[in-house]
């Protein structure tokens, strides 16, 4: 009786696991199809998706907004780039700045969230400001001039390799994806979406509100130091300015424009946030002059899209996405399945 | 003693009594019902009773615990759950994520055997499953089953928040206002589950309604509040011939 009901579910759950092998699998040979240039932007895309996961888990399924995990990028980065310095392997140094960011972000938000919602936002702000203060201001991190990351190896292979990078990204978001599903999947994702959807409910169930408000801001602060030590790889080279608000502000950008309803609303928003850019600079240079060199031209269009999907396409290219193929199945499956899991 | 004991419970705020020395007794096993006009002060008792809100006074005992040194989010594992004047379901989730929602406190896997998926993980994720299909069948939901809360008619929505409140397993239920809303043939069906429910499954029931056909239907005690006070406490039938009662809340519907 049990497998008979839960038929549906695991059928579908059959096909998108089926979808996912394919597409890790895609992305794979990429390095053998396409030149080093657009790999590395596929790194970005889904380094920044890793970021997407954590916050899909804590803007979508919690409901707490965050505006200063640029601070969690900084620390994963910085934390790791100074591990390895100091001659720990790359495989040790991530699961101790993963495991760090982890205790942080929950030493963080327990207190904060006594309080609720502004205060829990203000909170991260004003730790996000605390730690790019630090980091401007220490001997060891370089100060305001920033220290380069050094060289690391995996298996033999140097990680200044496009390729090599890529594959580790690869390796890490796919882990951090089958935590994330799981997790939504299981009664601490039910136990999310009721606290998100109704706290007084969520506590008659006997849910603790503070309790998994917290499991979700620590797993977002995880999440986000995981993409902050391979983002060091990425750029090399870390200073103060390239871990601000603005960055915080990002992270809410492509959860917003992905869609926080599923998980894959984490990779939609992160291909948008990398790509527009490049886009954008690509069309610059084939205007003849004055419109690409338009001061906040970058800024403006994400402001304009992000307004145009609130209003527009609130669950965002995810829900879009969703929406296409429900009517292709002549519109069975109606509704987000939140409670069900990614 | 088994069963719910409140004593002396008051609550006031900025100067107004909404709860002033109420004392009752629902022994295990019974159906107990409050009335009384609007603004008495029964959802506050419910609220005091699971601690979303806190008393100035009194005391609360449930199988001889005292509930009032509970957090809210522990009164579940007290075998207490409730439901709510105004639904609060989670309007996205279908039918049976909101009743497998109300399991929380049943599963006993750690966030990390979840994050991981372990076979434990997936063995209590079926089991709760399949016990929230059981629940979804004997309140007759199953063509409900796979529909989202917002596509439901108000009706049904007020079943399924019994349903998902069954799911906690509770040996104690609060209803507030369970036929508030509901037609006729509705407010039948939902006395039907009252006392099945209280027979069938065993479970102490104490609710608050308007309806006092289903009230005198199904209870075993009531008792009537006005402005905060007790008016009376006894059988259906004595409360609702209660002068007290009359005057203050029943004046019209009686005479």
């Amino acid at each position: 009786m049990v497998a008979q009901n839960t038929a549906p579910a695991s059928r579908r759950s059959g096909q998108m696991l089926l979808l996912a092998v394919v597409a890790v699998l895609a992305a794979a040979g990429l390095p053998f199809l396409i030149n080093s240039f657009f790999v590395g932007v596929v790194t970005s895309v889904l380094i920044w998706t890793i970021i997407g996961l954590g916050m899909v888990v804590l803007l979508g399924y919690s409901g707490q907004v965050s505006i200063g995990h640029s601070a969690f990028l900084a620390i994963g980065a910085y934390g790791h780039a100074l591990l390895i310095g100091a001659g720990v392997p790359f495989f040790l140094s991530v699961p101790i700045v993963v495991a760090a960011c982890l205790a942080v972000g929950a030493l963080i938000a327990l207190p904060s969230l006594r309080f609720s919602g502004v205060y829990l936002a203000m909170a991260t702000l004003a730790f996000a400001f605390i730690v790019e203060a630090v980091i401007g201001d220490l001997d060891i991190t370089g100060g305001r001039g920033g220290m380069p990351v050094p060289r690391e190896k995996l298996f033999g292979y140097s990680l200044t390799q496009t390729n090599v990078l890529f594959y580790a990204t690869l390796v890490l978001l796919v882990g951090t994806f089958l935590i994330a599903r799981n997790l939504v999947r299981s009664r601490t994702g039910r136990a999310w979406a009721s606290l998100r959807d109704s706290e007084v409910a969520a506590a008659s169930m006997g849910v603790g509100i503070a309790r998994y408000k917290t499991y979700a801001f620590a797993f977002s602060a995880a999440t986000t130091a995981l993409a902050g030590t391979l983002l060091a790889h990425k750029v090399g080279y870390l200073s103060p300015d390239g871990f601000t608000i603005q960055q915080s502000i990002e992270m809410l950008i492509l959860v917003v424009i992905g869609g926080m309803g599923s998980l894959a609303g984490a990779f939609y928003g992160a291909a948008f946030l990398i790509i527009l850019p490049i886009l954008l600079s690509i069309v610059k240079d084939k205007v003849p002059s004055g419109m690409g060199e338009l001061p906040g031209l970058e800024a403006g269009i994400f402001g304009a899209a992000l307004i145009i999907f609130i209003l527009f396409q609130p669950k965002g290219i995810d829900g879009a996405i969703r929406a296409v193929l429900a009517r292709l199945k002549n519109g069975t499956g109606a509704g987000r399945d939140d409670h069900a899991g990614a | 003693m088994q069963g719910l004991e409140v004593r002396h419970l008051s609550m006031s705020f900025g100067g107004i009594h909404a709860v002033r020395d109420v004392s009752f007794e629902v022994p295990a096993g019974s159906i107990f019902s409050i009335i009384g006009p609007n603004g008495a002060g029964k959802t506050t008792i419910f609220n005091l009773l699971t601690r979303v809100a806190t008393p100035s006074g009194g005391e609360v005992l449930f199988d001889g615990t005292n509930l009032l040194g509970l957090r809210q989010n522990q009164i579940a594992r007290r075998g207490i759950a409730r439901t709510f004047q105004n639904l609060e379901l989670f309007q996205d989730a279908t039918v049976v994520e909101n009743v497998l929602a109300g399991r929380h406190i049943n599963f006993s896997t750690s966030i990390w055997q979840e994050a991981l998926g372990v076979a434990e993980t997936r063995r209590q994720e079926d089991a709760n499953r399949a016990e929230a299909d059981r629940i979804v069948d004997y309140l007759g939901l199953r063509r409900f089953r796979d529909t989202p809360i917002a596509y439901l008619p108000y009706g049904i929505c007020k079943i399924v928040e019994l349903g998902r409140a069954l799911a906690v397993k509770p040996r104690l239920l609060l209803l507030d206002e369970p036929a508030a809303g509901l037609n006729a043939t509705e407010t039948q069906r939902m006395a039907h589950w009252i006392r099945d429910i209280n027979t069938s499954l065993n479970v102490t029931v104490v609710l608050i309604e308007h309806d006092m056909r289903l009230v005198e239907e199904v209870s075993h005690r009531v008792l009537a509040m006005e402005s905060g006070r007790v008016l009376t406490v006894g059988e259906p039938q004595e409360v609702q011939r209660h002068p007290e009662v009359i005057a203050a809340y029943l004046g019209g519907v009686i005479a």
